[in-house]
């Protein structure tokens, strides 16, 4: 909340592509074996936009981030970071391409301070080797001022981090992917433990961190959380795209319907009609649906 | 963010308007309650109290000669105390550490015998292999997965085994030839086993190298990225991993600084007693692993420090010379050790708890 003045100076190592876009996904697609996790999906990841993935438990989404994130490799389809494929063997080198991924649990080891947490793996150090040492007032000093940049205001960085709420949890480590130069956030499900309000404070650091120029890819399977930051939808079933639509292409309702099931419901309301005390006024008829329906047209905004 | 959670209960003080803004939900704990959450001030608290204790019951303690005794002892487990600390920080055991000392200097001493070489050879060849031992435990768990416990007790029964079967194959004997007349005896003497006085007292080197590696472990684990890792890989395994923290080579590592330390202690056993018995060793583990927790290492691992253990090795060195000196039985010695362990830990959690509440 405060010192919004210094925007996004170590971020942006690598300037993205001319119309911002970072990662895409060209039909992709993995199998384990001889089952099919996803196929045929597509996904662009923008420079200052976020793009949701919805989806219900077994759809594919963490599939499809493991993928990005390096932790797998596609078996079909085009992965292309700023425009060329790639296929990354590591999670580390998905990190040097600036794709950084904020899992839910995985994101900090409790029993440690804060600022140690924060820079953990990547600390500073000073002087020469037999006597290189931790620079514990800098790292100190830049993981408060990071974390004040993103709005999170902590009274004391020595705290073991398992004394912060989920939320604040949740935030330091977007803080931290966004100092170390992450250019593509992956976030898996950061508001699924949270309560509201938590979930609240965390979308706020979603849009902070979209706002200093990331591409956010935020796995979700609340689709109102989604509608509050995202400008692009892209709902997986059984391992295939469902809906891709934009913000200006889809409604909160319409979305929330094809979470639920809503083509499936509409194809059920005319059994559902004939059993007594359902109402299927509220159902979505089949042409209500009208959002364009995967694979999207090219070039959204 | 104040918004991230209800407002703590009882705040001490309003929300500070200075320049350091700060999100007025914690109320800075009491100066002495924030001492005693940290476990090495507990273990220094306890270790003071069996002090006084033994300086009230036992007249004989108070002397300049008891003390370096006392210290002598507790150096000589303090020494392997740290690394099997450090190991515990990590998150892993280490059950062979006590039979790798006697591997250590059953290695040196019949190397230099056999073939006679000077000793420092033998000394060389040991440490190589202490740091083997060390590396191979290391890298089964890492590379298996399995519990450490599973593993290093493995090691344990295979190095109790050959300790005595090859000590017996090479000198037809349970223990070692005296190897006090072999060349550089005298010199490896001077660095492991040597004494030198201070104020008319005879204090043994040990204890000097016990304070200097457990400043020296204070130092990594608190000022270096190494030390860093430590606490990492053994709060969380998976987050360091994910944040790029070498989790194979800090682990592996460390099992190699316990073989660092049996390799030290076999040294300081061999040059200070000229023979080895092959059968020794067996049950130290637990002492050093009992040092450790006494003072402060979470047996899970992902915290504890240092100088924890310096004061837990020595309150069992100042037990196990106190009871001599008390003139008590000292058949007690190892009951005694077993309620001041588990009144350690008691008093640890107690404190924590108490001290940690917010």
């Amino acid at each position: 909340m405060t010192d919004d003045k210094t925007h996004g100076t170590v971020v942006q190592d690598a300037p993205p592509a001319d119309d911002g876009l970072l990662v895409e996904l060209r039909k992709a697609g993995k199998s384990y074996g001889n089952i099919r996790a996803l196929h045929g999906v597509d996904l662009t990841v923008h420079a200052g936009e976020v793009t949701c993935v919805l989806g219900d438990n077994g759809a594919g989404k963490s599939t499809l981030i493991k993928i990005v994130s390096g932790l797998h490799q596609h078996t079909e389809g085009e992965f292309l970071v700023d425009g060329v494929p790639v296929r990354f063997s590591s999670p580390r080198e998905a990190l040097d391409r600036g794709i950084a991924t904020v899992y839910q649990d995985l994101a900090t080891v409790p029993l440690m301070p804060v600022w140690r947490n924060f820079f953990l793996g990547s600390e500073m150090t000073r002087g020469p080797w037999p006597v290189r040492r931790l620079d514990i007032a800098a790292m100190k000093k830049t993981a408060d001022e990071e974390l004040r940049r993103m709005g999170i205001v902590l009274d004391d960085l020595e705290q073991p981090i398992g004394t912060l709420s989920g939320g604040q949890r949740q935030c330091v480590a977007i803080a931290r992917a966004v100092y170390f130069g992450a250019r593509v956030l992956i976030l898996d499900e950061p508001t699924a433990a949270l309560g509201v309000k938590q979930s609240g404070v965390v979308l706020k650091y979603i849009a902070a961190a979209r706002d200093r120029g990331l591409g956010v890819i935020f796995i979700t399977h609340n689709p109102h959380h989604a509608y509050m930051v995202g400008d692009h939808f892209s709902v997986l079933r059984l391992g295939t795209l469902e809906l891709s639509a934009s913000r200006a292409e889809v409604s909160l309702e319409e979305l929330t319907n094809h979470m639920a099931g809503g083509a499936e419901l509409a194809a059920l309301k005319h059994e559902l009609a004939q059993v007594r005390g359902v109402d299927t006024d509220e159902l979505p008829e089949e042409e209500d649906l009208t959002a364009p329906v995967a694979p999207s047209p090219e070039g959204t905004p | 963010m104040s918004m991230a959670q209800q407002a703590g209960p009882a705040l001490g003080r309003p929300p500070a308007a200075g320049p350091e803004q700060t999100d007025g939900r914690t109320a800075r704990r009491p100066l002495a309650l924030r001492l005693l959450a940290r476990p090495e001030v507990g273990v220094f608290l306890g270790a003071a109290a069996v002090l006084v204790f033994f300086l009230v019951v036992a007249p004989s303690v108070r002397q300049g000669s008891s003390m370096a005794t006392i210290l002598y002892q507790s150096s000589t487990i303090g020494i392997m105390a740290l690394p099997v600390a450090l190991l515990m920080i990590g998150g892993e055991f280490d059950l062979s550490a006590g039979v790798a000392v006697i591997t250590s200097a059953l290695t040196a001493s019949m190397l230099s015998y056999q073939l006679t070489m000077n000793v420092w050879t033998g000394v060389i060849v040991a440490l190589v292999v202490s740091l083997a031992i060390g590396f191979f435990n290391g890298w089964m768990v890492v590379r298996t997965g399995l519990p450490s416990f599973l593993i290093t007790l493995g090691t344990f029964l295979i190095l109790q085994g050959v300790n005595l079967a090859v000590t017996k194959l090479v000198t037809g004997n349970v223990a070692t030839d005296d190897i006090s007349d072999m060349d550089g005896f005298d010199q490896a003497r001077k660095v492991f086993a040597s004494s030198f006085d201070v104020g008319g007292v005879q204090v043994k080197i040990t204890v000097v190298w016990w304070l200097v590696f457990a400043a020296l472990a204070t130092w990594v684990l608190l000022r270096t990225r190494y030390g860093n890792w430590i606490f990492a890989v053994g709060g969380n395994k998976e987050s360091a991993r994910a944040v790029g923290v070498p989790v194979t080579f800090t682990k592996i590592s460390l099992f190699m600084l316990v073989g660092f330390g049996a390799w030290f202690i076999g040294m300081h056993n061999l040059f200070s007693f000229n023979t080895v018995q092959s059968g020794e060793g067996v049950g130290q583990e637990l002492i050093y692993i009992a040092a450790a927790v006494i003072g402060g290492c979470l047996l899970t691992g992902g915290a504890g420090s240092a100088i924890g253990p310096v004061f837990g090795a020595f309150m069992f060195g100042m037990v196990n010379q106190g009871i001599v000196y008390a003139g008590w039985n000292p058949d007690w010695f190892k009951a005694f050790l077993g309620v001041m362990l588990l009144g350690a830990v008691l008093i640890n959690l107690w404190v924590q708890r108490t001290a940690t509440r917010r």
